[in-house]
């Protein structure tokens, strides 16, 4: 018996999702929310790291600029939820293009700083701009979307509002995921990674490698953004920290912890770091701290992170025992 | 408007500014010598600088408020800061030389972790203070502005360490072969020159400026949870205008830098949460190896 | 088919090359030879728009294309190796090659095809070529050096050039290899009518193969011709062949 080629992992993953909310308890489908939230955010941020070889250190900016958009769209403006969403996205993706122009012409460290700089721009303007975003207090009460049209599923009309959202997020970040790996397999996703490898070289089989970054760059913050427009449904609010530095590192970590070589890595980091901190923080405050040693083992043990240990494994036991497969 | 324009107003703010850019100087040239020498750019700069204040602190409630008890907390704070930095060099960094940058940066990143909550476990989250030491507790009058003789001190510092680093690198043949490392450590190491001592003692001296920076900084500037993170974000802004890697740069940046904020308020005063940012922003995009540094391409 | 006219190119002072005229001929191979140091890099850097020369102009067919940016110089018909082995060292030898034609198929900015599933007969046709079937599936950064240039060399065979030029392309090599690798590199450039310029400094390599020679001294030619005019040639002698010069 040999194992199967390739698990179609994508398909199992949706359809063990649309089993959560079954087990009736409000606590795993608002873990499995977030976890899906991140997982997306954190993929769109693995577009740039390990596609692209780009390290960004403002991530963030565009999750929060894709939370204040969609928000404010559906409450000020009264926009259909979904037209919101895909325009906060849109919102992500603009900043993304315009901060990202310059960005580009950077590499590594000022490349870093530079994305840094710009997103805490970002943030002290949501922090400042009272009328718009609310200032400090940020820009609570963002409405739930209706969502009516999911009740032709028949368990789905009995459940309480926040199962149903997590089938609405359940949808839209697998049509999400579904897209970046898209772009991830396709001759697009192809020439980044020989950009990541060799830039120099790549230049010699004519990409114009500024180019190819900034539309990566833009197309992350994108993804970033609508990940974000979800998140400040799901947060009830949304808030100038969702653009601030320690969000962005935190999806860093997340990514690399599951492991930047594989489409699914950062997702399994995302599920990982929200466990943990759900587990750790009814112990002790101190979550920071045990977070700054997961990373220490991480990096001194599994720098493949958690999918590449995953994958090394998978390989040992293929070998053993699919024997020549 | 016309008080903005008094000149006793803005001696003032200058001497504000100075004392921001000299004190900031102390911990950027710690950032900035471990960029230059070992490559790697340490976040946790801010947290060894958090642990000298606390340390400080800690030490003037045991030693007293005399000027002596003052000497001997700020002694005693940077000697452990430096020794703390030694025992991560030897036992933790040295391992990540060969590291990409990614990953030596999460390192420190999550150095900063650790420490910040081992802070908040020993210290606690109350802000704490600590009095000027008697000897340096006065002010004096300089053309009609209040000068007081802490920051007089903090001033004359930022030069003479900066003086002294110079003589250090330049004047000396430790210094000789610190450069020398800096530009191509494998060449250094074949030619005999311990190279892995010189970078734990590059380390161990940056520790201690970051210690002592803290430790003297805390009759200022309250000591915090969170201090860490904002002064590592102005080292940074400081070290990218100066330029990574030297020295007269970052001294150049600081003053900059302390100055645009002391004067920059003036004009817009919702300007300081952006400045520092904004100004950070527009080197990267105009110049990214800054002022002094080396032009990278 | 390409031509250099007085070329020139200082780095702060020091003159890496100084009034370089050179040609290539169509479908000829040209060599360029010299010590470390004479300046064959960056004569290539100035030729492909890695730099941007202080005076002088390179024409290829009689257009002008000095100092136009590496990746438009590409869709001309160029294609160039490194001196230091430049391939994408965390894809497979197979990805490799797909990914060169990939982008010099224009389709490069295709997001929804899968490119696994593109020009795989020209991929593998050009592994057969180059004889690396053993190791397409491994990845490129784990391969012997000569295997490396091997695959370097597909990469810039796969956009079709019209001319190859080759910066040092037998560096590295051992005896046996260099002497593999340039049969290739002739049988191919006869196959394909390829225009090649290339750079070493191994003098069997170079006199086995090309048709013209040019030799480079402290970034300026000293003599050009014919390989036996070359080797009688006093000036280069003394320079070059005469007593193991640095």
């Amino acid at each position: 018996m040999s194992l199967p080629k390739r698990i179609p992992w994508t398909l199992v993953l949706f359809l063990v999702g649309l089993f959560i909310p079954v087990l009736g308890s409000r606590y795993y489908t608002f873990l499995a929310t977030d976890i899906l939230i991140f997982a997306m955010f954190a993929t769109s941020l693995n577009l740039l790291l390990g596609v692209s070889g780009l390290v960004p250190f403002g991530h963030a900016a565009y999750f929060g600029i894709g939370a204040y958009v969609c928000a404010i769209f559906m409450k000020d403006l009264s926009v259909p939820f979904l037209a919101a969403w895909l325009a906060g996205g849109v919102g992500g993706a603009l900043f993304a293009a315009v901060f990202g122009f310059f960005c580009v012409r950077l590499t590594s460290v000022y490349f870093s700083m530079l994305t840094m700089a710009f997103a805490q721009i970002v943030w002290a303007i949501c922090f400042k701009w009272n009328d718009v975003t609310g200032g400090e207090q940020g820009y609570p009460n963002v409405p739930m979307p209706s969502m009516a049209w999911l009740e032709w599923l028949p368990w789905v009309g009995d459940l309480r509002i926040d199962h149903k959202f997590y089938y609405l997020t359940l949808i839209l970040v697998a049509l999400s995921m579904a897209a970046m790996r898209r772009i991830v397999n396709s001759p697009f996703g192809r020439i980044l990674t020989t950009v990541r490898d060799n830039a120099e070289r790549a230049t010699f089989i004519g990409i114009d490698v500024r180019r190819y970054r900034l539309i990566v760059f833009s197309l992350a913050g994108g993804f970033a953004g609508l990940a974000g427009g979800l998140f400040g449904i799901f947060n009830r609010g949304v808030f100038p920290d969702f653009c601030y530095w320690p969000k962005s590192a935190e999806v860093l970590i997340m990514t690399i912890l599951g492991g930047i070589h594989h489409f699914w890595g950062p997702s399994v980091g995302a599920a990982i770091i929200i466990l943990l901190n759900q587990y750790i923080v009814s112990y002790t405050e101190f979550w920071p701290f045990f977070l700054g040693l997961i990373l220490l083992v991480l990096l001194f043990a599994f720098p493949g992170g958690v999918a590449g240990a995953f994958a090394i494994l998978v390989r040992g036991v293929r070998s053993i025992v699919g024997g020549r497969g | 408007m016309s008080e903005l324009l008094d000149p006793v107003f803005l001696l003032g703010q200058l001497r504000s500014g100075l004392t921001t850019a000299m004190f900031l100087f102390l911990i950027a040239s710690g950032l900035s010598l471990i960029f230059g020498v070992l490559k790697i750019i340490n976040f946790a700069h801010g947290s060894l600088y958090m642990i000298g204040a606390y340390i400080s602190w800690n030490m003037t409630l045991i030693l007293g408020k005399t000027s002596l008890g003052f000497l001997g907390a700020v002694a005693v704070a940077s000697v452990s800061v430096a020794i703390l930095g030694g025992l991560v060099e030897r036992f933790l960094l040295r391992y990540m030389y060969k590291r990409e940058e990614l990953y030596q940066l999460l390192f420190t990143y999550a150095l900063v972790l650790i420490f910040a909550d081992a802070c908040k476990f020993i210290w606690g989250t109350q802000p704490h203070s600590v009095s000027r030491p008697p000897i340096l507790s006065g002010s004096f009058d300089l053309l009609g502005v209040r000068f007081p003789h802490y920051d007089l001190f903090i001033i004359v510092l930022g030069p003479l360490i900066a003086l002294g680093f110079w003589v250090l690198l330049n004047r000396t043949s430790f210094g000789r072969i610190i450069r020398a490392a800096a530009l191509d450590r494998e060449m250094v190491g074949a030619l005999g020159a311990n190279v892995s001592g010189l970078y734990l003692a590059m380390f161990v001296l940056a520790s201690f400026l970051a210690g002592l920076s803290g430790a003297l900084v805390s009759p200022i500037k309250s000591v915090v949870p969170g201090m860490d993170v904002e002064i590592i974000i102005e080292a940074f802004i400081v070290v990218v205008i100066g330029g990574l890697g030297s020295l007269w740069g970052t001294l150049l940046g600081s003053l900059i830098y302390g100055l645009t904020l002391a004067f920059g308020i003036l004009i817009f005063p919702r300007f300081s949460i952006f400045a520092a940012f904004v100004i950070m922003a527009v080197v990267l995009i105009v110049r990214p190896w800054g002022l002094m540094g080396r032009p990278v391409k | 088919m390409l031509e250099c006219r007085n070329l020139r190119k200082t780095f702060s002072g020091f003159v890496a090359t100084d009034d370089v005229s050179l040609s290539a001929e169509t479908k000829r191979t040209t060599a360029v030879i010299g010590p470390n140091g004479a300046g064959k890099s960056t004569l290539f850097n100035l030729i492909t728009g890695h730099l941007q020369p202080d005076s002088g102009e390179v024409f290829l067919e009689g257009r002008d294309i000095t100092g136009i940016a590496p990746h438009k110089i590409c869709g001309l018909g160029i294609a160039r190796s490194f001196q230091r082995t430049n391939i994408f060292a965390k894809l497979t030898v197979y990805e490799n090659i797909q990914a060169a034609f990939i982008a010099h198929g224009g389709r490069g900015y295709d997001m929804w095809g899968v490119s696994e599933r593109l020009f795989r007969d020209e991929t593998e046709q050009m592994i057969e070529h180059l004889a690396l079937q053993g190791i397409a599936g491994t990845i490129a950064g784990e391969i012997s050096h000569g295997a490396q240039k091997q695959v370097e060399l597909g990469i810039a065979l796969a956009g079709n050039p019209r001319m190859l030029l080759l910066d040092e392309p037998t560096a590295g090599m051992s005896a046996q290899e260099t002497h593999e690798s340039i049969a290739l590199l002739d049988r191919i450039a006869k196959e394909r009518g390829l225009t090649l310029l290339f750079t070493e400094h191994d003098m069997d390599v170079v006199f086995s193969i090309a048709h013209t020679i040019a030799v480079l001294h402290q970034g300026r030619i000293i003599a050009v011709g014919a390989p036996d005019d070359v080797r009688c040639n006093e000036e280069v002698r003394r320079v070059y062949l005469g007593g193991g010069k640095h």
